[in-house]
Parts: structure tokens; C-alpha cells; sequence
């Protein structure tokens, strides 16, 4: 059983195609991050899921049972919102049991769930104050008891901590990581930080132009992009994507930048598909991190590049690279000290690479 | 040519600036004075010829002081002379007024408010269209619908009644109240309405609940925007009402302009400022929340 499907989706407002043909599954428990630009249409999907948007194609089950027209107060989800969405004329305590109120629940039973959530957020001592006598991450923790409180097979987060400021929305990152260990409960959840979905998911869904890109996990996600939108929208800096072209020969197989001839060995690379690839033109990614100053393995790759640029961030450097006329970012501790406009040797670390079909800009 | 400067030149720019922004807020004073003047001026002389006797009026200019405190006019203007056949005073116009203009301003704003609410946060094919041609109504003029308005009162048999007026006010207002309200709401975030429709409110739980409550503002606008309007109104009472129906400001067109006898200056002044008392009334209680509703959108939350 399946807590959370979704079927061959697709979703447009007016000649708009906002989504198209999303295929999605969570198991029970996990931790299912939508991740993309704005306007990829994540933000939509996860009002599908709650129900507060209709769908034009497919189909949205939750736990086998086909919700596609249900209404949202029965589908046994909760939200929490970018605005926190508290009812500003209510109390804390009147905004945590509206929805409970709504469902008829019984008294003693909307009072037990009040006590027990509202001592587990720390709100218990903010319950007669109003939404507007709070700071932002009590808000926020609101906001989540009220969704707890009705104790939902999934919870949806439309990009929660946005409005909270930097300090605070790692503070809150954490409570939310930790909130997850503790309850178990499957959660869907939106954002655009690459940051917050890394720590926070089990699972990344990234979208672009209404399809997603990949589903993985968040180690797959970075290691191994399946396209170069992935391979570039995870990372910061991105990944290099440097063109060139494939050249094998009976036992060994490199690749060549554009403008350069310099051979660079991938014997390595776990190709997809075995079939000779020769004069292919491809995409070489490898991540700024993965460039070394000082060699770190014996299979990392040698190579001259000139320095062109020096970002100094604090505890670390970007440096900027020219490798026959294209850019290569690396990143270095900041206390390397490297001058510009020379050639400096660098080592790659060539178990790191990922390979992209220049046409398709898929994962080869 | 900063070689030259010397520091005496900073004393005499100081002096210069001192006298030139004593000047400019004598002057600023000045303009206000004038102003105020302007427009307190008229309300002093009704205030003060109400208060006068007909003798005093006729002896005296038009900004000399009564000789006495006395409220005979204004009696006479709220509760006429006692005597039978030709003696209109006001009191039971006010009433009429009131009756007019309480149901008026509460169906109009609340049916503005649930307008506003179903155009912001229930949007639908088309809606922009709705509000479009509701905004139209804001500007037609009023001659333009005394005709049909008219015969429509007649087919409903309420012509010279003052629920015909009320119904007119209420139609008339709708254009007015639903721009209020609409542009309130479409600052309220619409993430208020989707988290109560996944606690499980409906429509109208929804308004009354968690828009309403918040609505303070905009509903002071809208009564006091409202209130003015209907009491105010001459057009629309002298045309759909005479005799008995009529309200407050027919009333005192007809006492004024249809008095055989001589003209009783002191009394009409009462009548006026009796009949703008209300008004006055409402600005004086919500006028705080007035700029405050009228500004509001501008700053978040």
C-alpha cells in the first residue's frame, strides 16, 4: 500500500500547462521533498494533493483510495502554509482546534489532542495570545499544531520556513527534521532551497516546466543527476558543465573538451548504455568540490588550468578557471593562496564525474 | 573657489535659512488660516442665527453674537408650532430617515462584503467581467436610472414608501460597497481560505468565521461612506416619495422653500444643522478607523 499516488497528472489553467503527466509514489513514513525553481508548477501539485485545486488529467490516491474528488477537509491531510495562514481573529488556542471543531469532535478529545500538541510545540503558554502577538517562529510552530492536532496521514508544507529569517529557518529546519524522526508521519514538502531539501528529505522530487526531473534520494540527487538541469539546479556553486567529445579506442575511452586536445580518462565512468560511444558529443559535469589543489587519490587526474577570478566567501574560496575558453568554478579553503592569471596545477577526481548526452542532456 | 570660503560664510548661510523657514511657516500658517476660516465661516453664521430671535436677526449683521442662549428655533424646527394644518417640522422625516438609512447601509455593505469576498477569494470564470460591469454602476450618474428605477418600485408596488428607498440605496450602493470590500480582500491572503477549507469550513463558515472578524476596517469605511451617502441624498427621496414618506432632506427642502408666511431664518438654520447632525455623528465615532481603512492595503496586515 501506497500512502500517497499519483497517476499520469496533468493540470492546466486555460492553454497554461502548469503540470504534465506526474507519476509519484511515497511509501508510509517517508519524507518526500518537492524541489524547483519558481514556477515549476511544485506549488500546484502539492494543492492537488490537499485538494484545493482541481485536476484536468489522472489521478491522486492516498492510501489506495482514489481522492481525485474529495473534498479537502476528508482526505486526511493537513498543510502548513507559507504565511502560516493563522486566523487572525482567533486565539492560539481557538486556531489549533478549529478544524477539530468543524469535524465535531468531542470535547474531552479536542482538549487531550490541545494538551498533548501544544506541550510537545512549547506553544502551551501562548494559547490565549492572538496570531499577531507572536513572533515568526512561534507562528510557525502554531501554524504546525494546528496541522498535528488533527493527527493527518500526511502532511503537506508549502514552503514553510520562507518567511523566516536565516538564523531562524535553520533553527526551525531542525525541529521540523526532528519532529519527523519522532512522529513518522509521510510528508509532502515544497520548496526552492536546495539546502532545506538535502536535510530534510528521504526523498527529492525536482521539477522544472511542470515534469519532474528526477525522484531520488538526496545522495543519488547529487552524485548522480539524471540531466544537466539537475546536475546544475543542485549545488552551489553549480556543477561544471564543460562540452566536448567522446573518444574511444579498443580499450580505453576519454573525454575531450571542445578546443582542447587534452585527454581525459574515463575509464571509470558506469556508462548506461555499454554501446560504443565514440565522437559522441557529450557534457562533462564535475562539481567544484571535486577539484583539488593538492592530489588526494592516486586516480585523480592531472591537469594545468589558468586562474581568472577569486571569490573569497570566508571559510572558503571559488576560484574561477579558464579550460580551453570554458569555466571551471572550484572550491578551496580559503587560506590556498593562488594567483591569478597563472597556470596552476589542479587534480580532478574523476570517480565524481557525470556524463550528459549534449543533445538530450540526459545522464549517459 | 573652496579656498576662499570663509567659515563667516557659514554664520550668514545659517542666518539666511533661519529667516527664510521663518518665513516660509508664517506663511504655511497663514494659508491654513485663511482656509479654516473659509470653511468654518458658514457653520458659524447658521449656528449663530439659530440662535437668534427673528428680532435680533433682522437688526443685527450676520456675524454678530446672539444676546441670549435660546433654543426656540431649534424646538420649533424638531417639533413645530402645535398648531394643526401647515406645520411641517422634522421630527417625524428624521424618523423616516433613520428607517431609510439603517437597513439601507446594513444590506448594502454586508451584500458589498459578501461580493467582495466570492471576487477575491472564489474567483470563477468571468469574474473579472462581474467586477467590471459592477464598477460601471459606480459611474452612472443617478439621472440616468430615476426612470426605470422608478418603474420598477412601481411594479413592486413600493413607490413612496420608504422600503422603496431602501431598495433603491441598497442597489445603488452595491457598486460602491463591493470596491470596498473587494480591494480589502485581495489583500487578505488567500492561504487563510485554503487552510480553513482543509479544517473543514464551508463558504459561508469561511466568511463569517475568518473574514468578517477581520473586516473592522473596511466596514467602517463603507457604513460612513454609506451613511453619508443615503442621508445625504436629495434625488433619489424627492423623486420616489413625497407627503409622509419623505426623508429628512426632502423635508427640509420643502419647510425651507414652501414657507407662505415670512421667512423664519433662525428656524431653517436648525432644520439644517439638525438634518446634518447625524453625519456628523458618524464621522466624529469612526473617523479614526476612516483614514485608518482608507490607507489600509497600503502596509501588510
Amino acid at each position: 500500500m501506497k500512502t500517497l499516488k499519483i497517476e499520469e497528472l496533468s493540470k492546466n489553467f486555460g492553454s497554461t500547462e502548469v503540470l504534465r503527466k506526474i507519476n509519484l509514489e511515497i511509501d508510509e513514513g517517508n519524507f518526500l521533498v518537492l524541489l524547483g525553481p519558481s514556477g515549476c508548477g511544485k506549488s500546484t501539485l502539492l494543492n492537488i494533493i490537499a485538494g484545493l485545486e482541481t485536476i484536468n488529467e489522472g489521478n491522486v490516491f492516498i492510501d489506495d483510495y482514489n481522492v481525485s474528488k474529495v473534498e479537502p477537509k476528508d482526505r486526511n491531510i493537513a498543510m502548513v502554509f507559507q504565511s502560516y495562514a493563522l486566523y487572525p481573529s482567533m486565539n492560539v488556542r481557538e486556531n489549533m482546534i478549529f478544524g477539530l471543531k468543524q469535524a465535531k469532535v468531542s470535547k474531552e478529545k479536542i482538549e487531550e489532542q490541545l494538551e498533548k500538541v501544544s506541550k510537545f510545540l512549547q506553544v502551551d503558554a501562548l494559547l490565549e495570545r492572538k496570531p499577531s502577538q507572536l513572533s515568526g517562529g512561534q507562528r510557525q510552530r502554531v501554524a504546525i499544531g494546528r496541522a498535528l492536532v488533527r493527527e493527518p496521514r500526511i502532511f503537506l508544507f508549502d514552503e514553510p520556513l520562507s518567511n523566516l529569517d536565516a538564523k531562524l529557518r535553520v533553527e526551525m529546519r531542525r525541529e521540523i527534521k526532528k519532529l519527523h524522526q519522532q512522529l513518522k508521519t509521510t510528508v509532502v514538502y515544497v520548496t526552492h532551497d536546495q539546502t532545506e531539501a538535502m536535510s530534510l528529505g528521504t526523498n527529492i522530487a525536482i521539477m522544472n516546466h511542470g515534469v519532474i526531473q528526477q525522484n531520488d534520494t538526496p545522495e543519488n540527487i547529487y552524485n548522480k543527476p539524471s540531466n544537466t538541469f539537475v546536475a546544475d539546479f543542485i549545488g552551489s556553486p553549480s556543477m561544471n558543465l564543460i562540452k566536448g567529445n567522446l573518444k574511444q579506442s579498443s580499450d580505453k575511452i576519454s573525454f575531450v573538451a571542445r578546443g582542447s586536445n587534452l585527454e581525459i580518462p574515463i575509464n571509470g565512468y558506469d556508462f548506461k548504455e555499454k554501446s560504443s560511444q565514440d565522437n559522441k558529443e557529450v557534457v562533462f559535469g564535475l562539481r567544484p568540490e571535486h577539484i583539488f589543489f593538492k592530489r588526494s587519490s592516486d586516480n585523480d587526474f592531472e591537469i594545468k588550468l589558468r586562474a581568472d577570478l577569486s571569490e573569497y566567501i570566508g571559510h572558503e574560496q571559488i576560484m574561477t578557471f579558464n579550460f580551453a575558453n570554458q569555466e571551471v568554478l572550484a572550491k578551496f579553503p580559503s587560506t590556498i593562496k593562488i594567483e591569478l592569471s597563472k597556470d596552476t596545477n589542479l587534480y580532478f577526481d574523476l570517480t565524481q564525474v557525470s556524463l550528459f548526452d549534449e543533445q538530450t542532456e540526459e545522464r549517459i | 573657489m573652496q579656498d576662499n570660503f570663509q567659515s563667516s560664510s557659514y554664520k550668514q548661510l545659517e542666518q539666511k535659512s533661519k529667516y527664510t523657514n521663518m518665513f516660509l511657516r508664517w506663511f504655511l500658517y497663514f494659508i491654513l488660516i485663511v482656509f479654516a476660516s473659509y470653511f468654518i465661516f458658514p457653520l458659524y453664521v447658521m449656528v449663530v442665527t439659530s440662535l437668534k430671535t427673528m428680532e435680533e436677526i433682522r437688526q443685527g449683521t450676520l456675524l454678530t453674537w446672539p444676546s441670549s442662549l435660546n433654543f426656540d428655533s431649534w424646538l420649533v424646527a424638531w417639533g413645530g408650532r402645535g398648531y394643526g394644518a401647515g406645520d411641517t417640522f422634522l421630527r417625524p422625516y428624521f424618523w423616516n430617515s433613520i428607517k431609510m438609512v439603517v437597513p439601507a447601509v446594513f444590506f448594502s455593505t454586508f451584500i458589498g462584503a459578501m461580493t467582495g469576498y466570492v471576487l477575491t477569494k472564489w474567483r470563477f470564470r468571468g469574474d473579472q467581467w462581474v467586477f467590471l460591469f459592477l464598477l460601471f454602476g459606480c459611474f452612472i450618474p443617478f439621472q440616468a436610472i430615476l426612470l426605470p428605477m422608478a418603474r420598477t418600485l412601481g411594479v413592486l408596488g413600493i413607490s413612496n414608501s420608504v422600503i422603496g428607498l431602501v431598495l433603491v440605496h441598497t442597489v445603488y450602493g452595491i457598486p460602491f460597497t463591493t470596491l470596498f470590500f473587494r480591494n480589502y480582500y485581495i489583500s487578505v491572503p488567500t492561504e487563510l481560505v485554503k487552510a480553513a477549507r482543509i479544517d473543514g469550513a464551508g463558504f459561508f463558515k469561511i466568511f463569517f468565521k475568518i473574514l468578517l472578524p477581520i473586516s473592522a476596517p473596511i466596514i467602517v469605511v463603507t457604513v460612513i461612506w454609506q451613511f453619508t451617502q443615503i442621508w445625504n441624498d436629495f434625488l433619489f427621496g424627492s423623486t420616489f416619495s413625497f407627503g409622509e414618506a419623505a426623508p429628512i432632506q426632502v423635508a427640509l427642502n420643502n419647510m425651507v422653500l414652501s414657507s407662505t408666511s415670512v421667512k423664519e431664518y433662525n428656524v431653517d438654520m436648525a432644520s439644517a444643522i439638525i438634518a446634518g447632525i447625524p453625519t456628523l455623528i458618524v464621522y466624529v465615532l469612526a473617523g479614526k478607523y476612516f483614514i485608518r481603512g482608507l490607507t489600509s492595503g497600503a502596509v501588510k496586515g
